[in-house]
């Protein structure tokens, strides 16, 4: 226990470093006195990035050679626990590395992990970590009871990114060890998916379509409507299943979490795995023909009424503007 | 090609759960139905064996009480047979202890390929895939969206921040494979008959050389030192649409100044 030296899971593309690994880097910044990352990559091209935001360290594992980020880098922080070099408390994101990231090391260092985490505050020489239940209607606290590293997967969104202008992170190499048979994987191509204007989790302004559109082809009114607003589209888990759009155009409890300045939510009901993913939004206009939808229980803006009425005007509006 | 899929039993995620006030965790008193997100890996399985021509689907569970109705489901819709794994000390069980449980198990039946959800409906760590794979010294690949096998090794389509990579991954792995990959079928009326007698192995911590004090409650070494209500949001202006309610909105917008 004790959370005097944390460690954050970093991660980044072509050089730039991802939001959530510089919003771990706030809370832990707040947490403890000496914080540190450990990465994957060209650390020496995100040293002065992650220094900028509070990173005395970057612990660099060096290129993954198309193999997978996650028994790569638990093998080289668990090594470093043994030596006793590690940190008291490493912090990942929910992201694809970061969970895998978390996952393989708990299971090397025999050590619990505690995830989905939104908040995290000292308790004693401990930290805990703080879990929306039950759709985000009650909240738990959880610590671990054991000595050692604790490791904390944390929801992205849940703390702000702050420069603190600082210099730059001084890079150190961190060795990984043998894989034996846990590393073989080889990614052998990447796809991107094609997609214009900002990222769903860090857009402005989102507008999200959901079942309540009708057919497939409506869901292009909500693609209209968020680029007119320069904003991103997103969807509710009902279209996302039914293939209308991919999975990462989806909000929620297990697509992505969104605090915009403004969420449209258009036919969407608000079930409660939903709302986990968009109620930290600062204001929330919803449009549904059912007035009990749960949906206007947290709209600050409800319309209740047909989508297929009022998106056209909303977009005939906005063109006119 | 023999592949075990593990599937968690649930209580019905439509029935919202509520917390034991003593304990601090989830009463679960209510009967238990496949995880819909394993449906998934269940649908894949089947039809990976089907494109190998030869193997089968087994499936391997976990839980504290000895229910076996989500296990039913599964073998209605084609697997073969289920191994499950139940104990009283069970309950409790942290992400850890529950792929320490599965992957011995898992072990007992010796697979070309494991396959499990990226995350289960009710606890939602999606940390027990890495940890399976860590325990048994297997690669692994997670939130795969498409999966192929041909011979010794797996190709995966596995999703990422901005698109998929492709993934190359020698058998045996672990494969976790996200919702709506796959359409999982209906288990027909032949199929609920025939799962009635399908075999489904019974276990208990003792019959897997696992040590009750290391899983469950006794073994799961975090605890839960506080639960509150949430804070709740308040609900706005509702208006009802006229013909003009997208004024509003841009007025809404407007005032705001993101427009
Ligand atoms: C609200 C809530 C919060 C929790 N928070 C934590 C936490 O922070 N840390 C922690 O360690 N535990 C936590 N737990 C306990 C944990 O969720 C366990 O229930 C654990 O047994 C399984 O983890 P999971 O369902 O999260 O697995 P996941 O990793 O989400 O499951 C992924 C896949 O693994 C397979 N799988 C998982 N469990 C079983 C099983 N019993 N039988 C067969 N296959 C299975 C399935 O294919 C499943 O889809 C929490 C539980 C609840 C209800
Ligand atoms: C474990 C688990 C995890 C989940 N994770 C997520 C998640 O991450 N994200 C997510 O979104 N869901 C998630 N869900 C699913 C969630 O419970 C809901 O089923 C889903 O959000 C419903 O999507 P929807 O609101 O689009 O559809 P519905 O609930 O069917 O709602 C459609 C709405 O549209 C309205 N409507 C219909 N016609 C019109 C019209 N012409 N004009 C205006 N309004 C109209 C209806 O009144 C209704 O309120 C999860 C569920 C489970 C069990």
């Amino acid at each position: 226990m004790g959370f005097a030296k944390i460690w954050v899971h970093g991660e980044a593309s072509d050089g730039v470093v991802a939001s959530i690994t510089l919003e771990l880097l706030a809370k832990a910044r707040e947490l403890a006195d000496s914080v540190e990352v450990v990465i994957a990559g060209d650390a020496d091209s995100v040293a002065a990035e992650l220094g900028d935001h509070g990173a005395s360290v970057v612990h660099s594992i060096g290129s993954l050679d198309n193999g997978l980020a996650g028994p790569r880098i638990a093998s080289a922080i668990a090594d470093a626990c043994s030596q006793g070099s590690g940190p008291d408390v490493l912090l990942c994101g929910t992201t694809y590395d970061g969970r895998d990231v978390a996952g393989r090391l708990s299971a090397k260092l025999d050590t619990p992990v505690i995830t989905n985490v939104v908040d995290l505050k000292p308790d004693g020489d401990r930290l805990l970590g703080h879990e929306p239940v039950f759709g985000g209607t009650k909240d738990v606290f959880t610590g671990t009871t054991v000595e050692g590293l604790d490791i904390f997967v944390v929801r992205p969104k849940s703390f702000v990114a702050e420069s603190t202008g600082g210099g730059p992170a001084s890079v150190s190499t961190l060795q990984v060890g043998d894989l034996g048979n846990t590393g073989t994987a080889v990614v052998k191509d990447q796809f991107v998916e094609e997609s214009s204007g900002p990222r769903l989790d860090e857009a402005n302004i989102v507008v999200s379509g959901g079942r309540g559109l009708g057919e497939p082809e409506k869901y292009e009114m909500i693609e209209k409507l968020a680029s007119l607003v320069k904003g991103a589209p997103g969807a509710s888990r009902a279209v996302v299943d039914a293939g209308w759009v991919p999975y990462s155009y989806q909000v929620g409890q297990t697509g992505k979490v969104v605090k915009p300045t403004v969420y449209l939510a258009c036919g969407i009901s608000g079930a409660t795995q939903h709302l986990v993913g968009m109620k930290g939004s600062a204001n929330i206009i919803a449009i549904n023909k059912d007035e009990e939808a749960p949906i206007f229980g947290i709209a600050d803006l409800g319309i209740v009424g047909d989508v297929h009425k009022v998106l056209p005007k909303l977009i005939e509006a906005l063109e006119a503007q | 090609m023999d592949v075990v899929v593990c599937v968690k039993q649930i209580p019905d995620p439509a029935d919202p759960g509520e917390l034991n006030p003593d304990t601090k965790t989830l009463k679960r008193d209510t009967k238990l139905i496949l995880d819909e997100s394993d449906s998934y890996g269940v649908e894949m399985a089947l039809q990976l064996v089907d494109a190998a021509g030869s193997g089968e689907v087994r499936l391997v569970s976990m839980t504290p009480g000895g229910e076996t109705g989500g296990l039913r489901t599964a073998l209605a819709m084609g697997a073969e047979s289920a191994i499950l794994v139940s104990d009283e000390a069970l309950a409790g069980s942290d992400s850890l202890s529950t792929a320490k449980v599965l992957a011995a198990a898992i072990k007992r039946s010796n697979p070309d390929l494991i396959l499990t959800a990226t995350e289960s409906s009710d606890g939602y760590t999606g940390t027990v895939p890495e940890q399976v794979a860590e325990i048994l010294g297997l690669p692994s690949v997670t939130f795969g969206k498409e999966v192929s096998v041909d011979g010794e090794q797996a190709t995966i389509k596995r999703q990422t921040e901005s698109g998929y990579d492709v993934v190359d991954c020698p058998l045996p792995a672990v494969i976790s494979v996200t919702a709506g990959v796959v359409e999982p079928r209906y288990p027909s009326f032949k199929g609920i008959m025939a799962a009635k007698n399908k075999p489904v192995e019974e276990l208990d911590l003792a019959a897997l050389g696992i040590d009750p004090t290391t899983v469950g409650w006794a073994g799961a070494r975090q605890e839960i030192t506080e639960i509150a209500d949430a804070a709740a949001r308040e609900a706005g202006e509702v208006i009802v649409d006229e013909g003009e309610a997208h004024e509003r909105i841009m007025a809404f917008l407007d005032d705001l100044k993101v427009l």
